[in-house]
């Protein structure tokens, strides 16, 4: 009896642990998705945006002394601003061209990040303090405030997107963007301002997430680069093109990690945690191509 | 002719280095319905593409209220009061009937008068308050022509740019639709450029009349004068002139040639 009490709870210890971490890759796949709805474009510096994000709200915190919160947002700002500024100056030369030219730009893209913080900042690895050090216990599970964050904070700001794309105007000019960017043009949308709006917002979006995950990860420069692939698994799991997908793709290639890593062990695997989800993509890709919430993509001619 | 409000000057459009049209020069005075008429190919999508600004040409001026426009985006040359209604419908396909008519009137602040815009485009399409919630994929191709229009008359234009309204349309809704193609005319001073396949309906709608054929213009008049030229009778109403013996000429050629 004793061990089937400890088993259920590690069960839900993984799943709690699993959904956190699951969350971090959703807000990322989010990014890829809205950056690919509106431009068809992929962006591979997804998480290295994500890196300079955790990056800059440490500056603020211990080395400017700010509050976590004000350097929370002020991180946000600093990388949206910053992601419009890369669309405005140098993905917009790229529109067009074919996908390859734009895969390679936004890998060089990210390693070019990656560079600029090692020589900032240093290869180290830093600890960024957050409000969020406590823990609390249910019987033998433990709820550590870092990952109660992380959960709270993606549906917090889940809400607040859902919010700004179906009930404000410029949210639903965006939809309208992505769904017919000629006829967007003929109602006086400014399209090419929505595309730089549009790199804002996931970039700020990848900030919110590098800033939840540093207590989990700790800050270094190679942060983004696992979280970028993950994140592209779970994007094209979900169904590449479809946000609620980039969700739930998210939150399911982070239990199938956890959940690898933690029964997988004791059998004597050791290196399942990395290469599960991507087993779990390559079903997925087998039994389901369209993943889960895509449509196939049939083409009216 | 009253002063034109829109007027395009020799332009040459060119795809690459396919050169679509060749010297195209019109005049639409405000307040009429002026028609291009022409065949497949015979570069009247690329025309009204030049005007609102998505296709700029090499050569030649567009003037609207005197106004040079030929090298502006396309959202800015909306913001004059073009609105374009484009061939083929280009709804938003995920957004709801009523989401798609505010994307219409998304350059105007006056919230009040899009409101009781709103209510006028539904006073025209009933069928569009009744499906006002519906995705707009969802709706029928002539539904979705009535929204196309409805949409780019909650800009409140000044000029109406119609390319091929009738497409792929039945008869009936062809009627329905230039009907009130020939209402918002009338009711609210919209100027219209319509361009069209279908000479029939053009014609007995529009003022004014030019011919396109491979990207220039070979005949240009008002449009009651166009519906009594034998060559627009043969060629773009299929009317056929009977010789005197019920014989044709096998092969008639066209005065312009």
């Amino acid at each position: 009896m004793e061990t089937r009490r400890g088993r259920v709870s590690d069960f839900l210890q993984l799943t709690l642990n699993g959904v956190a971490v699951g969350c971090i890759y959703g807000l990322v796949a989010l990014g890829f998705v809205l950056i690919y709805k509106a431009t068809e474009l992929v962006n591979f510096a997804q998480g290295d945006l994500l890196m300079l994000g955790a990056f800059v709200c440490y500056m603020a915190v211990v080395w400017w002394g700010l509050d976590y919160w004000l350097a929370f947002v002020l991180a946000v700002v600093t990388i949206a601003a910053f992601g419009a500024l890369l669309d405005r100056f140098v993905l917009r030369y790229v529109i067009g061209q074919p996908q390859f030219a734009v895969v390679m730009l936004t890998i060089g893209l990210g390693s070019m990040f990656r560079t600029f913080a090692s020589v900032t900042w240093g290869s180290e690895i830093y600890t960024l303090p957050t409000p969020f050090g406590g823990v609390w216990h249910i019987g033998s599970i433990t709820l550590s405030h870092q990952y109660l964050s992380i959960i709270l904070g993606t549906l917090a700001l889940c809400g607040a997107l859902y919010a700004f794309f179906n009930w404000t105007r410029i949210g639903i000019a965006m939809q309208a963007t992505s769904q017919n960017q000629l006829a967007a043009y003929y109602m006086g949308i400014p399209v090419k301002m929505i595309f730089s709006l549009i790199w804002a917002i996931s970039a700020g979006v990848a900030t919110s997430a590098g800033v939840l995950l540093a207590p989990v990860t700790l800050i270094d420069t190679n942060m983004g680069l696992a979280v970028t692939i993950k994140a592209f698994a779970a994007a094209v799991l979900g169904g590449f093109g479809s946000i609620p997908g980039a969700l739930v793709g998210g939150v399911v290639i982070g239990l199938v990690e956890l959940y690898a890593g933690g029964y997988a062990k004791p059998l004597g695997i050791e290196d399942w945690k990395d290469t599960a989800p991507y087993v779990a993509l390559l079903l997925m890709l087998i039994v389901r191509p369209q993943g889960l919430f895509g449509s196939l993509g049939r083409k009216k001619v | 002719m009253a002063e034109p409000i829109l007027k395009a000057t020799n332009i040459e459009t060119y795809y690459g280095p396919i050169m679509a049209i060749r010297g195209v020069s019109f005049e639409v005075a405000a307040g009429s319905i002026v028609t291009i008429l022409g065949s497949n190919g015979a570069g009247k999508t690329t025309v009204l593409k030049t005007v609102c600004g998505v296709m700029d040409p090499q050569k030649g001026t567009v003037a609207f209220e005197g106004r040079e426009i030929q090298r502006m985006d396309p959202d800015k040359v909306m913001r004059l009061g073009i609105s374009h209604v484009p061939e083929g419908r280009e709804v938003f396909p995920f957004l709801s009937v009523r989401e798609n008519l505010r994307m219409g009137a998304y350059t105007r602040r006056d919230a009040d008068e899009v409101a009781r815009d709103l209510e006028t485009v539904f006073g025209y399409f009933p069928v569009l308050q009744a499906r006002a919630d519906q995705r707009a994929g969802s709706l029928s191709g002539g539904e979705q022509q009535m929204l196309a229009i409805s949409r780019a008359l909650m800009a409140r234009p000044k000029v109406m740019l119609l390319d091929e309204p009738s497409l792929g349309l039945s008869p009936k809704l062809v009627k329905d639709i230039f009907d009130i193609i020939v209402r918002i005319n009338r009711e609210r001073g919209v100027t219209i450029l319509l361009v069209e396949q279908n000479a029939n309906m053009a014609l007995s709608v529009g003022d004014y009349g030019y011919v396109l054929e491979v990207g220039r213009i070979v005949m240009a008049d008002t449009c009651a004068r166009l519906v009594e030229k034998e060559d627009i009778k043969e060629f773009y109403l299929g009317i056929k002139d009977q010789g005197a013996r019920g014989q044709r000429r096998w092969k008639k050629r066209k005065t312009w040639r």
